[in-house]
């Protein structure tokens, strides 16, 4: 039985995009046949996070309106014979998009794919709440910053009414928190809030803290998604996110400080 | 105890200005969250009813809608004018 993610968060520039790159990438690895579909219309980027940019010829849009088949618009990714990849239109608005139409075309990939992830667009417009209408589990993507955790507070509130699994009074959505860019030093600083703090206001099941690192960027220029940067620390926390999220139990990392000559100094314990 | 925390000013952090900011916010969007969407419409009604008997401000009638796991109370205050001391 297939199992439709979104990966949102309300606020942007937090990590959705990211992870959902990540995130599908180490869902196929495992063996899972994935799809990860780009549901920001007008301003398309998961391709560009995935390397495949050049390859795009068929887009949602046209599967939608019936000017190409999915498997036109599927694009296979290049590491990971396992996961497509469904772009947005770039040209379009979000209006191209309809309740009915995105269940059909998740209709069609459910019987094709273990995994459908659906990598919101920022806001609570119509592309993201079509993101999460049909969705299962919902991947919560959060910094640790008053107005990120505000917007994914706003963010669960919608996932609770306004979802199908809402509407037909069905089991909820499985909501789960991904606290992203955190560093750890600032938060022993106390100039950032802490993961105790954002769970103290979202009390979500934590799949995961991603923290603030320089990989991240260097995968995206590359468009190498960070999770096979295996040597990062952030690629490393998206791997246990996704062996949590399958159900291993991996203990939580990169909560606290790591610590340098100076630290050891200087440091108290 | 570090040697660097004796340098320290104690003052409070800017994080734990942002917890407590952050804590009265969503429990305050969080009550309105769950409020029926029929609110404002009948707080509208109810304030035409009123008037059509009593001359009460615009803002002098306030609905509040209250929940817990038991039981939901909607609560309806109005405030009357002075008792006028001339009456015809």
């Amino acid at each position: 039985m297939a199992r439709i993610i979104v990966v949102t968060s309300g606020k942007g520039g937090v990590g959705k995009t990211t992870t959902s790159a990540s995130i599908a990438i180490g869902l196929a690895k495992k063996g899972h046949k994935t799809v990860v579909i780009d549901f920001d219309v007008g301003l398309r980027n998961l391709d560009l996070i995935m390397g495949c940019e050049r390859r795009v010829v068929y887009d949602f849009i046209n599967v939608i309106n019936g000017e190409a088949t999915l498997n036109q618009a599927l694009i296979r990714d290049k590491n990971c014979n396992l996961l497509y990849i469904l772009p947005a239109s770039q040209t379009r608005d979000k209006d191209a998009l309809s309740q009915e139409s995105v269940g059909k075309v998740l209709d069609e990939l459910k019987k094709d794919f273990e995994y459908i992830i659906c990598d919101s667009p920022a806001g609570i417009e119509k592309g993201a709440q079509l993101a999460m209408y049909f969705a299962d589990d919902a991947f919560i993507v959060t910094n640790p910053e008053v107005s990120s955790v505000r917007d994914s507070d706003r963010m669960l509130g919608i996932l609770s009414s306004k979802s199908r699994r809402a509407e037909q009074n069905e089991e909820p959505i499985k909501e789960y928190l991904l606290l992203s860019r955190y560093a750890p030093n600032r938060v022993k600083s106390g100039d950032m809030l802490s993961l105790n703090d954002v769970q103290g206001i979202l009390s979500l099941e934590l799949l995961g803290v991603v923290p603030e690192s320089n990989s991240v960027l260097n995968a995206s220029n590359a468009g190498i998604p960070v999770i096979l940067d295996e040597k990062s620390d952030a690629g490393q926390a998206y791997a246990d996110i996704v062996d949590r999220y399958l159900g291993e139990n991996k203990p939580h990392r990169f909560i606290d400080e790591k610590k340098g000559l100076l630290g050891i100094l200087f440091g108290s314990k | 105890m570090s040697l660097l925390d004796y340098f320290k000013i104690s003052e409070v952090s800017s994080a734990s200005l942002a917890r407590e900011r952050l804590q009265i916010l969503v429990a305050h969007e969080r009550s309105s969250r769950n409020q029926p969407s029929y609110l404002p419409q009948l707080q509208k009604e109810l304030l035409e009813v009123i008037r059509r008997h009593i001359n009460v401000e615009q803002d002098a009638i306030s609905v509040h809608f209250e929940q817990n796991d038991i039981h939901e109370t909607l609560e309806v205050n109005i405030i009357l004018p002075e008792p006028q001391s001339k009456r015809f």
